[in-house]
């Protein structure tokens, strides 16, 4: 993402003119747009025009819009973001008040105005810093099991799940199951092969129980040498062989805690949230009066100061109402300024995805505060009525 | 013209049935169009329709069918139950005289009847045919599809259209003669002193008993009473003749007046009988319910038929740390035992010289694949078989490599008793007894998936030169262990010294002197002897846990163990969670013997009418389409954590769960409450996160909707374990399927 311009009062009132540069992008943008936000953008609108006879013709224009954000759309896995919003700028095509939808493309640059809050302007801050890009791709695998993801620096994309049983060995009868092997490995390499573009991948790594990266990775280069794929074999030394005890997508959490991979990704997002979401999980295990989550609990260790790293969800953001964000926000600045640690976790990562199942937030405190335990019941029990529900209609359904 | 005559040719009231519940059918689904597939019609003709007694070819088919299970719920349902049992010897002693001396005639009659009824049913004008239609909607209704068209339709005509009474005549079992099918009734004849309706099946293997019973109860109680009920319960289509049931394709409007709706094939042009219609498949949705309906009392007493006299069957899972020598011990017992010809030993002495690895020349007869015997270790369950004096015995010989332990729960979950291995050589005993080896682990992982009883092979002893001190000193600490933290009893706990390489004490008395100056307990074959088999679950609904798929020279098979119910060729059975109807083609048992396969036997079966390979997978099950297994993504469980555990239990926690042969990612969605570990009262509500060594209710989801059962219904579907990262940190049993 390229700053490319920028005006905010002293409240944070204002506009930044920010250019995307790659998909990941979008899902920045998708966290700093939301509803009532004014997005102004080119774009590609059908026009119909009535000529004086009263025949009409239609033709697609494309013209600069300013919308007022009513929705806003991401797909993840395209990396799509959509907003759709009535028009607050007339212009020669498009009346004022009429509805469009915003599709954001890559190397267009987007105006945005509104309230600047410091989660916003830091996120602006660090997805315009290109030192921040490491691309890798990993393959976390066990027989019969694949995913093959994309790990960019505040999401993961998985490109492909390969799911296969394979023929258990049976007596007398093995070329079943290492006919099914084979026939996985070639499925997962060409999952590979389509999915991972090598010259951004800094490196590729292959996870799994037992000796299947081995066999996998044998595989790949013995196909690659037999059928001369030239992408392959130039790019042999970008893999990475770690270990990894099954093949489903939360494996994904050992493989970037592995010193192994650690040292590959020392400054990437992923590799640094999973390691707060460890300890966080490390001293519940050892001194539970150190770590708690929940915001009620946060807010209170807040109050005295206690919150030495703060993990946050950045999925609680979007789409809350303004009081709430307040909310958020100013634990955060607390945090800040009372010498914590802020951690804005992607909902897209495996770990943001367990941070988000864990209320969304978390903390590790500076010293231990037994009295906060016993405020528990109150907390979850809002939770649960929640849930309750959640589940009526569905018992409907199922009577 | 072509279409209008499918139309005709459509069993239409029978089609409704299951169209009412599932939309947008395709006809295929519904109808396995292969009579190849159905062997059962060959009876169908030979038992069809002899004089008088038309019903009884029904009840014949019906039975057959019945078997399947994938009918539509039958008014026999909805009788009381005890009628039955009382008819049954009558039945049986009935059936093979109406084959074997009227097989001859039954051919012909058949023949008379079908055309019979045929004719007159051409004869009809159309709004006769309206109203035949009406009245067959409405008898439907009642009867369900226990009587074949053919004799409905000839007690209509003969009734003279008046429903009542031809329902009446029907169930009461006063026959018609087909031949004098007109218009004008001709007489009514009275067969039997005791009119039954729908015998008892022939084969006596039958495990689903269907309540037969019900005409009799029917007649007495007269027409009125009986048409009410089964209505509402069986929710057909309404009987009223002028409504149009369209759902999953538009019908013709020329349905209302074609003729009565026979079976195709037996249409009046044709009088080719060979390849009678398959009687259409109903969807039936599943009732959990009517489970307290399931009659187990028929496979209990084939089971103790087909297996009362021969050896009782015990499947034995050998687990160990990796490299105690599980592969080459069992290899050995079975080299002993003369499982592996002589010739084939040799050639993996040979071979395995040729590697350097001479030690592994028993682990070969169990490692086949090359890279278990490159790398000489085991990496898949191996499974074999031999026999004690009293006990057949399935041999399971798992993997002890941590990483390969998903592979040895899916062992474990078919495993009755099991052989603990342990290496005796000093120092690496302590390595697989601390908390990162596996004797530990796998030790509780098999005590939480219901093992009981174990057998401890003290193996490599001779490299200690058969030390008793080593002995007692392994067998303390071990027993403390098992007692104390996994939870199994001294009684069921047998220690043996043994040697897998040198061969000492596996199948024949040691002859070190060593050995036998302190040691004269049992080896360790007559120890595995001793073992007491479990209880087989066989009068229970069937379900068979499917732990491979491959296709095998029969086409689409599985490899499975039956952990409840039984099962035999022909079946219907029900893949969930998919939900798909496939016939059972073969059964292949491993020792051969017999083609039934019974709770708790691992089999082979070979499936028909399977849709797409792709529904079939590692962890999906096959059970009785009458009575499914729950199929959800949501459950409650009652939980122990391990102390292996490194992070704490929290909410939103993500692992992977064993169940059987399935794995599954699940997360934690709510802790409810923590429990007391010896009372199990609860500590307390809500709790924070859960530690080592606790006991907890717990709610599950997992990502996709698996099958599971709550276990105090099945308990092999209802026990699981959780693991993360490697390491098992829970085992746990399902309270409450959502």
């Amino acid at each position: 993402m390229k700053l490319v311009g920028r005006n905010l009062d002293k409240d944070g009132n204002g506009y930044i003119t920010l250019v995307p540069e790659e998909s990941e992008d979008m899902w920045h943008a998708y966290n700093l747009i939301s509803e009532g936000n004014y997005v102004r953008s080119s774009t590609i609108r059908k026009v119909q025009t009535e000529s004086a006879t009263g025949s009409s013709t239609s033709n697609r224009v494309r013209t600069m819009l300013t919308i007022k954000v009513e929705s806003v759309d991401f797909d993840t896995q395209a990396c799509v973001l959509r907003l759709k919003g009535r028009n607050v700028q007339e212009n020669q095509y498009v009346k004022m008040g009429a509805y469009h939808t915003l599709d954001l493309e890559v190397n267009r640059k987007f105006t945005v105005s509104k309230v600047w809050d410091s989660v916003d302007l830091d996120r602006v801050e660090s997805c315009c810093d290109p030192a921040q890009r490491a691309d890798v791709a990993a393959v976390v695998m066990q027989e019969g099991l694949a995913h093959v993801c994309l790990v960019l620096s505040s999401m993961t994309l998985v490109r492909a799940k390969i799911d296969q049983s394979i023929p258990r060995k049976r007596h007398g009868n093995i070329g079943n199951y290492e006919k099914g092997l084979q026939k996985f490995f070639e499925n997962v390499m060409q999952a590979v092969i389509r999915h991972v573009n090598f010259e951004i991948v800094k490196c590729v790594l292959i996870a799994s129980p037992g000796f299947v990266k081995e066999q996998f990775f044998d595989y790949t280069f013995q196909q690659a040498t037999k059928t001369d794929n030239k992408l392959l074999l130039d790019n042999k030394g970008k893999f990475l062989l770690v270990h990894a005890s099954s093949g489903f997508k939360h494996s994904l959490r050992e493989v970037l805690t592995s010193p192994a991979v650690m040292a590959k990704l020392a400054d990437t997002k992923a590799a640094g949230e999973v390691k707060a979401l460890e300890t966080f999980y490390a001293m519940l295990q050892s001194e539970p009066e150190k770590a708690f989550y929940g915001l009620k609990q946060v807010e209170k260790a807040n109050e005295s100061q206690a919150v030495e790293v703060l993990m946050i969800s950045d999925a609680l953001f979007r789409g809350c109402d303004v009081a709430t964000r307040k909310r958020y926000v100013t634990l955060i600045e607390t945090v800040k300024e009372s010498g914590g640690e802020v951690k804005i976790f992607s909902s897209l990562h495996v770990s943001g995805e367990q941070l988000s199942q864990l209320t969304g937030i978390a903390a590790i405190l500076r010293f231990p505060m037994p009295e906060l335990e016993d405020e528990v019941d109150e907390e979850d029990s809002d939770d649960s009525d929640e849930e309750e529900e959640e589940k009526e209609p569905e018992r409907d359904d199922q009577t | 013209m072509s279409r209008h005559r499918n139309v005709r040719t459509m069993n239409y009231d029978e089609d409704y049935e299951g169209y009412e519940d599932v939309y947008g059918h395709s006809v295929e689904d519904d109808y396995p169009s292969s009579p190849s597939g159905k062997p059962s019609h060959l009876c169908y003709l030979n038992v069809c329709t002899c004089n008088g007694i038309s019903f009884l070819l029904v009840s014949v088919s019906q039975f057959i069918f019945d078997r399947s299970g994938s009918r539509a719920p039958q008014m026999s349902q909805f009788f009381d139950p005890e009628n039955d049992i009382a008819e049954e010897p009558e039945e049986d002693g009935e059936m093979p005289r109406n084959r074997d001396v009227e097989k001859a005639r039954q051919r012909l009659d058949s023949l008379t009847i079908d055309s019979a009824v045929d004719d007159a049913v051409a004869e009809l004008v159309p709004e006769e045919e309206i109203l035949l239609k009406s009245c067959l909607d409405e008898i439907r209704d009642v009867v369900g599809d226990s009587f074949l068209d053919k004799v409905v339709i000839s007690h209509i005509l003969h009734a003279k259209f008046n429903r009542e009474k031809a329902l009446d005549n029907l169930l009461s079992g006063v026959t018609v003669d087909p031949t004098n099918l007109s218009h004008v009734p001709k007489k009514m004849k009275t067969q039997r002193e005791t009119p039954i309706v729908r015998p008892q099946p022939i084969k006596p293997k039958d495990p689903v008993v269907k309540v037969e019973a019900g005409p009799v109860k029917a007649s007495s109680s007269g027409v009125t009473s009986i048409s009410s009920k089964p209505v509402e319960s069986l929710k057909v289509v309404p009987a009223s003749s002028g409504k149009s049931v369209t759902v999953g394709f538009d019908i013709p409007k020329e349905r209302s007046v074609t003729p009565s709706p026979v079976p195709d094939t037996l249409q009046p042009q044709q009088t080719n009988l060979k390849c009678p219609s398959p009687v259409p498949v109903k969807q039936e949705t599943p009732k959990p319910s009517k489970k307290k309906d399931f009659k187990p009392d028929l496979a209990l007493s084939e089971y103790t038929k087909e297996r009362g006299s021969s050896k009782d069957l015990l499947n034995l899972l050998v687990i160990g740390h990796v490299d105690a020598g599980k592969s080459t011990l069992m290899g050995h017992v079975l080299f002993q035992l003369g499982q592996v010809p002589k010739k084939a030993m040799h050639k993996f002495e040979q071979e395995s010289k040729k590697l350097g690895k001479q030690s592994f020349m028993y682990a070969w007869v169990l490692d086949e694949t090359g890279e278990e015997r490159s790398r000489g270790i085991t990496m898949d369950i191996a499974q074999s078989r031999f026999e004690t004096t009293n006990k057949s015995i399935v041999l399971l010989d798992a993997p002890g490599h941590k990483d390969f332990i998903p592979n040895m729960i899916t062992g474990a979950s078919q495993a009755d008793v099991a052989v603990l291995v342990v290496d005796s050589t000093k120092g690496e005993f302590e390595t697989g007894f601390e908390s990162g080896g596996q004797t530990r682990e796998h030790a509780l992982l098999v005590r939480s998936l219901g093992v009981t009883q174990l057998v401890v092979a003290v193996n490599k002893l001779d490299t200690v030169g058969w030390s008793k001190d080593r002995f007692d000193e392994i067998k303390a600490r071990l027993t403390t262990f098992l007692v104390r933290s996994a939870g199994f009893r001294e009684a069921e706990l047998i220690f043996v010294p043994c040697s897998g390489l040198q061969g000492e004490n596996l199948t024949k008395t040691s002859t070190e002197t060593d050995l036998t100056s302190w040691y004269k307990g049992p080896t360790l074959l007559t120890a595995i002897d001793e073992l007491k088999p479990p209880e087989r679950p066989v009068g229970r609904p069937l379900r068979i846990s499917i732990n491979d798929v491959f296709k095998g020279p029969g086409g689409q098979c599985i490899g499975g163990r039956v952990e409840t119910g039984m099962v035999q060729p022909g079946d219907k059975v029900l893949v969930q969670p998919v939900g798909e109807v496939v016939t059972v083609k073969s059964i292949t048992l491993d020792d051969g013997v017999g083609t039934t396969a019974f709770a708790g036997d691992p089999a082979i079966i070979a499936l028909q009418g399977v849709s797409d390979a792709n529904i079939l997978f590692t962890g999906c099950l096959l059970s009785d389409p009458n009575y499914p297994c729950r199929v959800s993504s949501k459950f409650q469980a009652r939980v122990v954590t391990f102390d292996a555990m490194t992070v704490p239990l929290v909410k939103g926690f993500t692992g992977v769960m064993h169940l059987g042969s399935l794995q599954e990612q699940v997360s934690v969605r709510k802790l409810i409450s923590q429990l007391h570990k010896g009372t199990g009262e609860v500590v307390k509500n809500k709790p924070r996160c859960l530690m080592k060594n606790s006991n907890a209710l717990i709610q599950l989801e997992c990502s996709r909707p698996v099958c599971i059962e709550e276990f105090k219904d099945v308990k092999e579907l209802g026990r699981f374990t959780l693991r993360y990262a490697g390491v098992t940190i829970a085992a746990g049993v399902i309270t409450k399927v959502m």
